[in-house]
């Protein structure tokens, strides 16, 4: 094990290289969350539809991604999607983690939409609201509220999934934390940085996540 | 004597699969008329109420709401919806919106209506119903009697020409059902074609011009109160009657 003052010296040291990276990692993780969000809202909305074709759309894309590893997914898009058309790295890991959040936050979304009292629905549409607009205004705002603890969780989980981007050579934590540590040979130090960086992301994260639930939980108090 | 024909439900029936729920029903509501439905538990009333505004869907009959015969397939069933009224057991305001909020929200989103013309109704509604300084608080801070009166607003707030009122005070406690049932019992004096679902018989007795009494899916007797409860023709009817004042 490194000393602190070892750990200490060289977290100093290298807070350029990685503040750089730790801007990638936060950009990585933050469009892929704003995409699976939207690829979530479209999935869990077909899987609600009552039409069974596009229920059976959203099954099989859960499927598929829950299916396989996100790494499988991060280089078929990488390796896959590059020999059709030019993708740069930055939107094939994120296009795969958005793709990879997306059927989580789907699920997630769906819960949260059918766990909203059905005289909701019926009150919208007795006052003469149409469907999407009962949906728009009634359901999806008080479903949101619901699923924010489940989507904070899964935000964290993507935060830390975007490290699998360092197999495809993104520059961010993961990567340049291995790749200064074989550098120097000294792996351990690296890694403990780099469970700092992490850790302080975690925590921003969190914050941010609490305090929207804050905000939008005003009601019941 | 052309008082005009609110709803008219000709022959309706209606089954949750193997459950015949609404047997060929036949039922004529006039202008300012207040009917009130009444029967036991699974008899079939508020189905018959859900029907009316088309949260539930006929199997076949004709319902016609003044004067137009409704099509669920073809008709906007929100247009209609516009003209009918409807205040739940359960209150169901939306609990993420302000009292004020919750009964601008259709006004403005559906009918169009001016944010600030919208208040101004709303602020009158409230007063109406006696909440006037609670527009600004949640649902979550109001008692069920003064939630349901915000319901009763709500569906106001659309200008209906009818109103449904599904066992409106049923989930409440008891020392909050009269505040619930002067609210409206004020909008039957204003005329307000109003269909009650209620297990209330004084405010049936009271306020209703008819009563409709159901069972097993069917319409079994119907009369003034007068005639229903202290000339009742049917044996069925009296067994009921016996069975509730005896509570």
């Amino acid at each position: 094990m490194p000393s602190f003052s070892h750990f200490f010296h060289i977290l100093m040291d290298t807070k350029g290289v990685f503040f750089k990276a730790m801007l990638l990692t936060l950009e990585l993780t933050v469009v892929s969350i704003l995409i699976g969000i939207v690829i979530g809202l479209v999935f869990a909305l077909l899987k609600i539809s009552n039409i069974k074709i596009l229920e059976l759309i959203s099954d099989i894309y859960v499927y598929l991604v829950r299916g396989t590893p996100l790494i499988v997914q991060i280089f078929i898009l990488y390796f896959g999607i590059s020999g059709i058309f030019l993708l740069p790295d930055f939107w094939a890991a994120s296009l795969a983690l958005a793709l990879h959040n997306g059927a989580y936050i789907s699920e997630i979304l769906r819960g949260a939409i059918q766990s909203v009292d059905k005289g909701q629905f019926e009150a919208g549409r007795s006052l003469g609201m149409t469907k999407t607009l009962t949906l728009r205004r009634i359901i999806l705002p008080q479903a949101f509220r619901r699923a924010l603890p489940p989507l904070g969780n899964q935000f964290i989980i993507s935060l830390k999934d975007s490290s699998l981007a360092a197999f495809i050579s993104m520059n961010e934590l993961f990567n340049v934390a291995t790749t200064l540590g074989s550098n120097n040979f000294d792996e351990m130090t690296y890694l403990l940085i780099v469970a700092v960086y992490y850790l302080l992301l975690v925590a921003l994260m969190t914050f941010v996540v609490n305090r929207t639930e804050q905000k939008l939980t005003v009601s019941d108090r | 004597m052309d008082t005009k024909e609110m709803i008219k439900i000709k022959q309706l029936n209606k089954s949750f699969g193997d459950l015949h729920v609404l047997k060929n029903i036949d039922m004529t509501v006039y202008e300012s008329d207040v009917v009130c439905l009444i029967g036991s538990s699974g008899s079939g009333k508020s189905t018959l109420l859900r029907c009316l505004n088309f949260l539930e869907r006929k199997d076949n009959g004709n319902i016609i709401i003044e004067g137009n015969e409704v099509n669920p397939r073809t008709d906007d069933l929100n247009k209609i919806r516009e003209k009918v009224g409807m205040v739940f057991q359960n209150f169901n305001l939306f609990p993420h919106k302000t009292v004020l909020e919750n009964i601008i929200e259709a006004p403005i989103m559906v009918k169009g209506v001016d944010k600030e013309k919208a208040i101004i109704k709303a602020k009158q509604l409230l007063k109406k119903v006696g909440l006037e300084d609670k527009s600004d608080v949640y649902p979550s801070k109001l008692s069920g009697g003064q939630k349901q009166r915000v319901a009763i607003a709500r569906a106001l707030a659309m200008e209906p020409d009818i109103m449904l009122f599904d066992e409106p005070t049923s989930a409440l406690d008891p020392e909050l059902v009269g505040e619930v049932l002067t609210t409206m019992k004020d909008l039957a004096e204003e005329g307000m074609t109003m269909v009650v679902v209620t297990h209330e018989m004084g405010f049936a007795r009271e306020v209703a011009d008819w009563i409709v009494y159901m069972h097993d899916g069917k319409i079994i007797e119907r009369g003034t109160p007068e005639q229903f409860f202290n000339h009742p023709k049917e044996e069925r009817t009296r067994e009921f009657l016996t069975a509730t004042m005896l509570k």
